[in-house]
């Protein structure tokens, strides 16, 4: 019989986020009442946030197999092959909810958590990603958010050692009371090196590696399962706080015990700590677990097993050792200065036994712990979707010339050189490519081969369109891939939806993966690894639907890799794909003319593809002396920044006559990019393209100091670089 | 050259500076723990990589600078061996009686990754003699604290005895607050000791020896030095 300290009373219940049919649920499982410490772990293990109950019925429609592929879904991380004996492990997660409550704290413990899933697998970091959403600029809070979260990420990047090497900022009054801090960690290991969370073999001894366990953090996993409210600064106690030196000690030791071949099993203690690590090692392995919480290492005296189980502490570890190797591998561990104990054992019991002070104070069916997690088929309606608008019909406000000097000095298509000059994005001594261009690549090893990395996501289309949203996602990765040279790969999948128990988000959550998924498919490019982040609501209010996607691409030889910056004077600009004049859900539609409506651009696939594979053959041809993709703000945005980035100007021919001017400088049709050749191979480029029967338009030449449209007042490269450069430091610095 | 390169916990630009170090002078060099109390046999430069030694949860360098292998190093600096001090390292030195002065936090409060120029004032030394003295090199900085300040007399001293090695320069080699990252008092980006022996930096050259890396402005630096303790040996 366990100790029935505490009375399990409904309020206790519905205290630890578990509905009345989930408690239920649990007696008919154990058949008893449970103690306390197993309330908390049932808690744990079945939020949203560790048990995927909303979603995982919808994620099982996501392609997550090539032959490429050596982990999808399910790890710590995913594994893809890049050759040469080589597999990149890579993975994105949402730290939002504590990122709202504590900026630094949670943005860092994001970075923090990611590397550690990454590490656990065997692999060493070599980059950093980050996507992050946050409030209205003029929301009295967003100011503060963006400064901590930033820092956050640097101060735990930075200190790590970990190149934070390319991301997307951007801003949404949606995101007011709730913001998004979405972070992608990428590592490198050998393919035959890649060390999983299985136990296996009983009687093992199961060892805690790292930091000493504290009460910071518990419940942090149930509260990222949970809405927000005016009270939600009360949960600040829930975030955990990062410590980068521990970590990257903790990388080192790990690295050098797996090289050493100590490790049966891995797996670090990251959402729902303890409870979660030890029983995914047993479940995965068919084997119980017993631990005995007298030999974990605590931080701070008389803990409880309630709070030794829940406890979200940062850098910690858990590890199955060969026997014979237990002494080398914790000399390594002492080496390093980290904590090093037994904590317990495989048993073939197929029991989780948690004992404490000489008592038992859990003993659950491990496996059904996490299998039997409720599983919901929550009701799901579709929105109707907006009609796409008519660009003839929209009346433009002021000029073109007008509208682009707005438009790159806007929150959204503004440089973020101000966040990224706070993350060390050199280290490592491999960034090809730096934060500001369509991805960053970086070297693998020596070289000559490169990863072609990046992350993004159109809120605005999702919300008016789930589905094309979805799609749209993975086909912007896929083309800042492309446009730097390389072959896309695999992507992972970060879903940040609002509360899936109302039918209205939960048809968003479920028009946006099957986007993903059809997008996947038809690109050969899928989701290896991800993460869902749901109830991103404050007073009921949700956020925009904000699936972003991370995605990594090689490149055989990173020298060939192309850059945005135009390189010379006097080359032939083109563009790749139809231009309709697409202006719903344009940015230059909302910021211009303050109209957020219309149906998003739609993708067709096959489109996209011959488009992007064209482009792709340009540049390793060494063809294409520039590339850029073009999304946000259009084909004259994307040739601003072309110039900016180089501060080489171009003249371009006007609008033809048969698309609205506004509407093809600034509509935001897919599958474009903008390439520049020699002048002199401008004609071979036409001829090779017609071959392809990919559209492809001459639309202007390089050179000057100014961006000049035909019959357009001409803009000094340097006056748009000003204003795209100078917003934020000013907005930062309370210029506004 | 036989390099040592010290790794304190926390390290963690170690590699980018024994790759750099193996790529300029084709010697692989030896990576030495915080705790040995001696140098491997017949180094001839020691290096001081960047990085977060303990976190920099104290202050910048101040629990390095207390290792068992620094006892090691003031004993080979006294003897007149090359120290190298980059970043952290350069922290580090400060810290630990070699160099002069103190690193604090960069101006504007932030930490700061980007690209400057440095001016080169001098060639006349076994670090720099790979460039021209009055020459500007583009190198990254990555830090936080890289905003170098001592007492007055201190400064009086550095600059009397042309000991400021690197200033942070403006493309064109002007000074100029503008072209100063971190707030350095005289822009000063690297000194020396009082015997030239003990070179410590903010910047990281080590990160641009490569020219599709960054650029190759870094390798003058240790081309130099391979020459230097080439002829010495």
């Amino acid at each position: 019989m366990l100790p029935n300290d505490v009375k399990i009373t409904p309020e206790l219940v519905a205290e630890h986020g578990l509905k009345p049919d989930e408690y239920q649920r649990i007696l008919d499982l154990i058949g008893r009442e449970p103690t306390l410490t197993e309330l908390g772990i049932f808690s744990a293990m079945w939020n949203e946030h560790c048990s995927y109950k909303s979603s995982k019925v919808h994620l099982r429609g996501l392609p997550t197999k090539a032959p490429w592929v050596i982990q999808g879904p399910g790890e710590n991380a995913g594994v893809i092959d890049i050759g040469d004996g080589l597999a990149c492990v890579f993975k994105m997660e949402s730290h939002n909810h504590p990122s709202y409550i504590e900026p630094y704290q949670g943005a860092a413990t994001g970075v923090g958590g990611i590397l550690r899933d990454v590490f656990t697998m065997g692999a060493r970091p070599i980059a950093c990603l980050n996507a992050l959403s946050f409030g209205a600029p003029e929301h009295p809070k967003t100011r503060h958010l963006v400064s901590g979260v930033v820092a956050g990420i640097g101060g735990y990047g930075n200190s790590f050692g970990v190149p934070t090497v390319a991301g997307s900022v951007r801003f949404h009054k949606r995101y007011d009371g709730n913001i998004l801090v979405n972070a992608m960690a990428v590592g490198l290991a050998e393919t035959d090196k890649i060390f999983y969370a299985a136990a296996s073999g009983v009687g093992m001894p199961i060892v805690y590696l790292g930091s000493k366990t504290g009460r910071d953090g518990i419940h942090g996993a149930s509260m990222a399962s949970a809405e927000f409210d005016d009270k939600s600064d009360e949960k600040r106690p829930t975030v955990q706080v990062g410590d980068p030196f521990s970590e990257k000690l903790l990388l080192e030791a790990c690295l050098e015990i797996m090289a050493k071949d100590c490790v049966i099993a891995i797996q670090d203690m990251g959402a729902a700590g303890l409870t979660s690590s030890a029983t995914e090692m047993g479940a995965k392995g068919n084997l119980g677990v017993t631990l005995d919480l007298d030999k974990v290492p605590c931080r701070e005296e008389g803990m409880t097993a309630y709070e030794m189980m829940l406890s979200e502490s940062q850098e910690r570890m858990l590890m199955v050792l060969k026997p014979d190797k237990e002494k080398e591998a914790e000399a390594i561990f002492r080496k390093w200065g980290l904590d090093f104990a037994v904590v317990g054992e495989t048993t073939p019991s197929m029991r989780f036994i948690v004992k404490h002070r000489g008592q038992v104070m859990a003993d659950l069916p491990i496996k059904e712990l996490g299998d039997s997690a409720p599983e919901y088929k929550r009701p799901f309606v579709s929105l109707e979707k907006p009609l796409p608008v008519d660009a003839g019909a929209i009346e433009p406000r002021g000029s073109i010339a007008d509208a682009l000097e707005r438009l790159v000095a806007t929150p959204d298509l503004c440089s973020k050189r101000w966040v990224w000059e706070q993350y060390d994005h050199i280290i490592g001594g491999n960034t090809v490519q730096r934060p500001g261009g369509d991805a960053a690549v970086v070297r693998v090893l020596d070289g000559p081969k490169g990863l072609a990395l990046t992350t993004d996501v159109t809120p605005r289309y999702c919300e008016a369109n789930p589905f094309e949203g979805g799609k749209q996602a993975v086909a912007e990765c896929w083309r800042n891939l492309t446009a730097v040279g390389a072959t896309p790969l695999a992507i992972t999948d970060n879903l940040n939806f609002g509360n899936p128990e109302r039918p209205e988000i939960m048809g968003q959550f479920v028009g946006c993966v099957r986007g993903i998924a059809e997008a996947c498919k038809a690109l050969a490019f899928p989701v290896v690894s991800g993460n869902v982040s749901l109830y991103n609501e404050t007073n009921g209010k949700a956020i925009l639907p904000t699936p972003s996607i991370g995605a990594v691409g090689v490149i055989a030889d990173f020298k060939k890799s192309a850059t945005l910056a135009f390189k010379k004077q006097g080359e032939a600009i083109f563009v790749v794909g139809e231009t309709t004049g697409w202006l719903g859900q344009s940015i230059y539609l909302r910021e211009i003319c303050a109209r957020e409506e219309g149906a998003p651009p739609p993708v067709d696939l096959t489109e996209e593809k011959e488009n992007g594979d064209f482009v792709r053959a340009l540049i390793l041809d060494g063809v294409a002396t520039a590339a850029h993709d073009v999304s946000d703000g259009g084909l004259l945005v994307a040739l601003a920044e072309m110039a900016m980035a180089s501060g080489i100007g171009a003249r371009l021919d006007a609008a033809p006559d048969d698309v609205p001017e506004h509407a093809y400088w600034f509509g935001e049709d897919q599958a474009r990019y903008v390439v520049t050749v020699p002048a002199a191979q401008a004609d071979a480029l036409t001829a090779r393209a017609r071959e392809a029967n990919v559209p492809v338009w001459r639309i202007g030449v390089t050179g000057g100091d100014a961006v000049a449209v035909a019959g357009q007042r001409a803009l000094a490269v340097a006056d748009l670089n000003a204003r795209s450069e100078d917003w934020l430091p000013g907005y930062m610095a309370g210029h506004d | 050259m036989k390099a040592a390169v010290l790794v304190f916990p926390g390290i963690n630009r170690e590699r980018d500076m024994a790759r750099t170090l193996k790529l300029t002078s084709g010697h692989e060099p030896a990576m030495v723990w915080h705790a040995e109390h001696e140098l491997p046999a017949g180094t001839d430069l020691v290096v001081v990589p960047g990085g977060f030694s303990y976190g920099d949860y104290l202050r910048c360098g101040a629990i390095a600078a207390r290792s068992p292998v620094m006892d090691a190093v003031r004993k080979f600096a006294a003897g007149g061996g090359l120290v190298l001090g980059v970043c952290n390292g350069f922290q580090i030195l400060c810290e630990s009686g070699l160099l002069p002065g103190v690193l604090m936090r960069n101006e504007n409060l932030r930490f700061i990754c980007r690209d400057v120029f440095l001016k080169v004032e001098r060639s006349d030394t076994p670090f720099t003699r790979g460039y021209n003295a009055g020459q500007v090199i583009r190198v990254p900085v990555a830090h936080g604290e890289g905003n170098y300040i001592a007492d007055g007399e201190t400064i009086a001293r550095l600059e009397g005895e042309g000991r400021v090695i690197f200033r942070y320069s403006s493309p064109d080699g002007m000074i100029d607050p503008d072209w100063n990252h971190n707030g350095a008092i005289n822009a000063i980006a690297g000194i020396v000791n009082d015997r030239g022996n003990v070179l410590g930096m903010m910047p990281h050259p080590e990160n641009h020896v490569e020219a599709e890396i960054g650029s190759t402005d870094g390798r003058g630096l240790f081309a130099g030095l391979a020459e230097a303790l080439k002829k010495a040996a």
